[in-house]
């Protein structure tokens, strides 16, 4: 059996570490198109502060983890599949045959329509080579725009604090990281950031970019402000790698369609990671999650698959977690809550804390937290366990701080309800 | 042969001795919020209940780990933070649904049990036998007598 993967990320390597553990026979080829050995996007802020080397950002340490585990990497790209022939054609190499082929190619920044958006002095934050260059421009004292406080643009808004940059954030939502927490997270987010001196400005756009004296740029923001910049960071959103699959007959909308198995609408070929539309534990729909745990979770399952091992993806739970200078937050499944759904909040602004359960019935459905790093993965269990809460629901709903207490209450065997003694 | 902590909650007293020993192992000073083992208190009902992690085969957290900073100590089982790989990230705190992975913000890594490397501080500081630290085969036994007890029907209870 030969099993080809396109992308070298974390599902990539994911899938292919399991192919070699469930299907120890069979060929490996993994093709990536970066200079690099197989490295994390997660770790480049970590990078950018000079927390960690190149090296520290690598998914494998040991410059012989692929060889020994007899995993073909070929640095290219693939132009073109060809599922009737079962191959694929690459940029530089030979065309080469799969028997399974998984489509792992992640994700690329999107560039926003703004005039101007294509001059020198404007960089995305996604590669090890976006990295380098941030590195080079953003010096202390230097003025850098950060178009987007998205997830992305806020996970480095702390590196590029700490290199004493001057910074300015416009975000065209009404609230930081408007995809991942509600308003008053949002702006709890926001003030803290303004805390330590960073300008934020929400419910605004960037009209245009244009040259300033020198390698200066000048960056025009719809309520008539021009803004001098030494460099401006683009990090508006990433959109799937599914270009170089037109024409091939594989079925794609905001990623690839696939199944509860991974695979496409071609039986041979599944997809994987930020370029899969995967199923949502949630909602039951298919949706981009494009975030870590999900990588991972779909590299294993449609490897297990691809090995003729039928495994059936429940669906992941959306979730996030965020450093942004210091303040913690994170949120999980329908943490905007649902219709008709009862919700816990408990917040306090001067302290920077906030905590919000949403319930269906007697089951936690989505959470949001502000300045907890204590216990939260148990918001997530709750949630993927679809544990009936039965009165610790109300409990929950007083005190929403007591989330270890609700789920062991209902999950452990304790003193008198263990009937041991 | 693989030893785990077996955790018995109805002989706790709550008296966080296992709290302290933990962070004094761990972390070098007596202060229970760096212990990685936590006693949740129950008032209402007068009820303790220790709860660390329990080296799951799962390893949610170990699977969620971008840059292989969580590896499994093949001698105890557990799985262990390489503090110097470990970026500070926090995917995994959110990764682990029993919610025991836990960044620490001044050292800017995470931290959870390690077993202490096989000779756990916290059963050996328990003065009540609530947590021992026993043959992984025989943790849990009793609970699950106890537990499939409750689900017989009631006139062969």
């Amino acid at each position: 059996m030969k099993h080809v993967i396109v992308g070298a990320g974390p599902s990539g390597v994911i899938a292919a570490e399991t192919l070699r553990k469930v299907d120890p026979t069979s060929s490996i080829i993994m093709i990536g198109d970066e200079p690099e050995p197989p490295y994390s996007r997660m770790a480049l802020p970590y990078y950018l502060i000079e927390k960690i080397k190149e090296e520290g950002t690598h998914l494998r340490k040991g410059a012989s983890h692929f060889s020994n585990k007899d995993i073909d990497i070929i640095r290219d790209r693939v132009s073109t599949v060809d599922p009737k022939n079962k191959s694929l054609n690459l940029e530089q190499h030979d065309a080469i045959n799969y028997d399974k082929l998984l489509i792992a190619t992640g994700s690329h920044p999107i560039s926003p329509p703004i005039e101007g958006i294509d001059l020198p002095g404007i960089h995305s934050c996604w590669t090890l080579e976006d990295g380098r260059n941030i590195v080079k421009k953003a010096k202390p004292g230097s003025n850098v725009v950060l178009m987007g406080a998205g997830f992305i643009g806020c996970i480095i808004l702390e590196s590029l604090a700490l290199r004493k940059v001057n910074l300015t954030v416009i975000e065209m939502g009404d609230r930081m990281v408007p995809r991942m927490m509600d308003q008053t997270a949002g702006n709890m987010i926001k003030s803290w950031c303004q805390d330590k001196g960073v300008s934020v400005h929400t419910s605004t756009r960037v009209e245009a970019i244009e040259k300033g004296s020198g390698e200066s740029l000048k960056v025009k923001l719809d309520n008539g402000e021009v803004l001098d910049a030494d460099l401006v960071i683009s990090a508006t959103g990433v959109a799937a790698n599914i270009q170089f699959l037109e024409g091939s007959g594989l079925e794609t909308d905001a990623g690839v369609l696939v199944n509860d198995r991974l695979q496409s609408n071609i039986s041979d070929i599944y997809a994987a990671g930020d370029v899969c539309q995967g199923k949502d534990f949630s909602t039951g729909e298919y949706s981009v999650q494009a975030i870590q745990p999900t990588a991972a979770d779909h590299g294993r399952i449609a490897a297990m698959n691809m090995a003729g091992k039928d495994t059936v993806h429940q669906g992941c739970v959306n979730m996030n977690v965020l450093d942004t200078m210091g303040l913690i937050s994170s949120s999980y499944g329908l943490w905007m809550g649902t219709d008709g759904g009862e919700s816990a909040k408990l917040s306090d602004n001067d302290r920077y804390r906030y905590l919000s359960l949403s319930f269906e019935d007697d089951v936690m459905v989505g959470a949001q937290a502000v300045g907890l790093t204590q216990h939260v993965g148990v918001l997530r269990g709750l949630i993927q366990t679809k544990l009936s809460l039965g009165k610790w629901k109300d409990h929950l709903i007083k005190d929403p701080t007591r989330i270890m207490e609700a789920y062991l209450a209902n999950t452990q065997a304790i003193g008198h309800n263990a009937g041991v003694i | 042969m693989l030893r785990s902590l077996q955790i018995e909650p109805e002989k706790c007293t709550g008296c966080l001795q296992c709290e302290m020993a933990c962070s004094y192992q761990a972390e070098g000073v007596f202060n229970p919020s760096k212990s990685r083992i936590k006693i949740f208190t129950f008032h209402d009902e007068g009820r303790f209940v220790p709860y660390t992690c329990t080296q799951c085969t799962e390893a949610w957290c170990l699977h969620a780990c971008p840059v292989e900073a969580i590896v499994i100590n093949e001698a105890t089982g557990a799985k262990e933070v390489i503090d110097d790989i470990c970026v500070g990230c926090k995917v995994c705190t959110i990764a682990c649904p029993f919610g025991t992975v836990n960044y620490n913000q001044e050292t800017a890594v995470v931290q959870k049990c390690d077993l202490c490397g096989g000779d756990p501080e916290c059963a050996k500081a328990c003065p009540t036998q609530a947590i021992t630290y026993v043959d992984s085969d025989h943790s849990g036994l009793e609970r699950m007598r106890a537990h499939a007890a409750q689900n017989l029907p009631q006139d062969n209870a």
